[in-house]
């Protein structure tokens, strides 16, 4: 018999605010993070999602003393504070970090390699920030990192490896990446309208989420979700676009429900990917209906905060666990017409709803996909 | 209890499986001696040219293994210390001159490490567990565990795991089958 493993605490650090709280009442009121900015010199601006650098830094001095990090490890910080004070660090704890870029703008007119680009030295310098004893353990699965992160934890903790983990996830607006997705002709000319008939790309974001997963229970807990199920599939298609049929997603779903013993009617809210572009919605639509879930209700939260790459799915989640908390879905912002062939139940406006569980998903370039189930306890 | 089946090696221009050279160079540049050991070993798969340096190796080393045999059930668990970087430095070079400013889709989508990986399922058409981890250090042990899990949970039969860590011209995979 497997251990049981919980999420039970969680912090983010958005452009909509630093803590859960502040975020979770900009949500109720339909904000979003995403403006035009002049990201990369010489160029057009773009719609993105982007903490103001400022605000980051009065908020970071009030709570450390050191001010020697990269604005992305000031985000990171910032979000993993709160869960350090709340919970203790063991022999036993797992440090667990999801990006996909880490600090890549340290790359920038360089013409060596910066040692902190090393994931693994971003990694360990907040790992000696806040004293844990072993190992960092970076996950770099794209855009599921995020999602993945949770599964890592919940899969290395039923391994009899730790006991507990710190999981963060996090990545910022660079014009490496912003630069790249444009090169795709990935990105929106205007705030994105996932599963919208008029969608026409992403924005992009950035963020950083935390959370505390255990397996030992202490009666002190605020709230608890379970991790029931995990899985994460490989479309085998294409490296920069997603399967036509959904194959990867589906499995994916089809093997976390399956390991959760939760079947498709059971499900009360689906937190999907949604980013907007036309091929990725569409196929989320495909899979979700394959596993007949096309009823459940669902939304995208790229619209408040644009696509946070590795941290996206962590927050995501993290906003899916409140929103069961509060008993109240959240609308998949800017979508107005139905733009994917095939029908969803997607969230038009707040509702009240009883959330038990809850599907995560997520999907990336290399043709990968991530699900998880969280059931609140 | 865990067996490892098969384990490929490649380094210092050598591609060794369970302990046998089966291709040696003379060349020390990556890139001609990836080319070199693709075309004796008759792999032919043309996708392989289009594929980043990280790519071909994990590529490489993988294909010794897995050749054709079904690996329908099959989970792919790798990890490595540098990350994209390799191609993150040449993608970030690129876009460093205002002048001169063209990025391409074609080489940022290598700017993950993950791509290896989907080159891979792409190749044997494995719609399987897949993960990529960053560490500082090889750790077997870890790659083993989380290896288990999924052969304990049932998502998979078989678990390739590896170490494929490239930067320039420093560059190792350890790549080996698990089954239980």
């Amino acid at each position: 018999m497997n251990r049981e493993i919980y999420i039970t605490d969680y912090n983010c650090v958005t452009p909509l605010g630093f803590d859960v709280e502040a975020n979770w009442k900009a949500l109720l009121e339909g904000k979003s993070g995403v403006t035009l900015r002049k990201v990369i010199e010489n160029h057009e601006a773009f719609y993105v999602s982007k903490i103001d650098s400022e605000k980051l830094d009065e908020e970071f001095i009030k709570h450390f003393d050191n001010q020697n990090f990269t604005r992305l490890e000031k985000m990171f910080l910032l979000s993993l504070k709160p869960l350090v004070d709340r919970h203790s660090i063991s022999d036993n704890t797992a440090f667990i970090l999801s990006t996909t870029k880490g600090n890549i703008s340290l790359l920038k007119n360089e013409t060596t390699l910066p040692e902190g680009v090393y994931l693994s030295k971003l990694a360990q310098k907040l790992a000696d920030f806040f004293r844990f004893k072993t190992k960092p353990i970076v996950v770099s699965n794209a855009c599921v990192s995020g999602v993945m992160a949770i599964s890592v934890a919940k899969n290395m903790i039923q391994a009899g490896k730790y006991e507990d983990a710190f999981v963060v996830a996090g990545d910022e607006i660079s014009e490496f990446v912003i630069s790249g997705f444009n090169s795709f002709q990935a990105i929106g000319s205007e705030p994105c309208k996932p599963y919208d008939k008029n969608r026409n790309g992403i924005n992009l974001g950035e963020a950083t989420a935390s959370v505390y997963i255990t397996s030992e229970l202490n009666q002190k807990e605020k709230f608890k979700f379970k991790i029931l199920g995990d899985s994460a599939i490989n479309d085998a298609n294409h490296i920069s676009g997603p399967s036509r049929t959904g194959d990867g997603l589906f499995a994916s779903v089809q093997n976390a429900m399956k390991e959760a013993k939760v079947s498709s009617d059971q499900i009360d809210f689906i937190s999907a990917h949604g980013t907007a572009t036309l091929y990725n919605d569409e196929m989320e639509a495909i899979a979700f209906n394959r596993m007949d879930l096309q009823n459940v209700p669902l939304n995208s939260m790229k619209g408040y905060y644009g696509h946070c790459l590795g941290a996206s799915g962590l927050l995501e989640s993290i906003i899916s666990m409140e929103s069961a908390l509060k008993n109240t879905l959240i609308p998949s912002k800017n979508f107005e017409e139905m733009g994917v062939s095939q029908d969803l139940n997607i969230i038009t406006e707040n509702q009240s709803a009883e959330i038990k569980y809850i599907l995560k998903t997520a999907s990336g370039f290399g043709g990968c996909n991530a699900a998880i189930v969280l059931e609140k306890c | 209890m865990m067996k490892k089946t098969d384990i490929c090696t490649i380094e210092n221009s050598k591609i060794i499986l369970n302990e046998q050279i089966i291709f040696e160079s003379e060349t020390e540049n990556f890139s001609d001696f990836a080319k070199e050991a693709y075309k004796t070993l008759e792999l032919n798969y043309p996708k392989f040219h289009k594929m980043d340096n990280l790519s071909k190796l994990a590529f490489l080393a993988s294909e010794m293994i897995l050749k054709n045999d079904d690996h329908s059930n099959t989970a792919l668990v790798f990890a490595n210390k540098s990350s994209s970087l390799d191609t993150d430095f040449k993608y970030q070079e690129s876009i460093n001159s205002q002048d001169n400013y063209f990025p391409s889709p074609a080489v940022f989508v290598y700017t993950l490490p993950n791509i290896c990986v989907g080159e891979i399922s792409i190749k044997h058409k494995i719609q399987t567990e897949n993960a990529f981890f960053v560490l500082d250090v090889f750790n077997e042990e870890f790659l083993n565990s989380y290896a288990t899990q999924i052969l304990q949970s049932g998502k998979a039969e078989k678990v390739l795991c590896g170490w494929v860590e490239l930067y320039q011209e420093s560059y190792k995979a350890f790549v080996y089958l698990l089954t239980t």
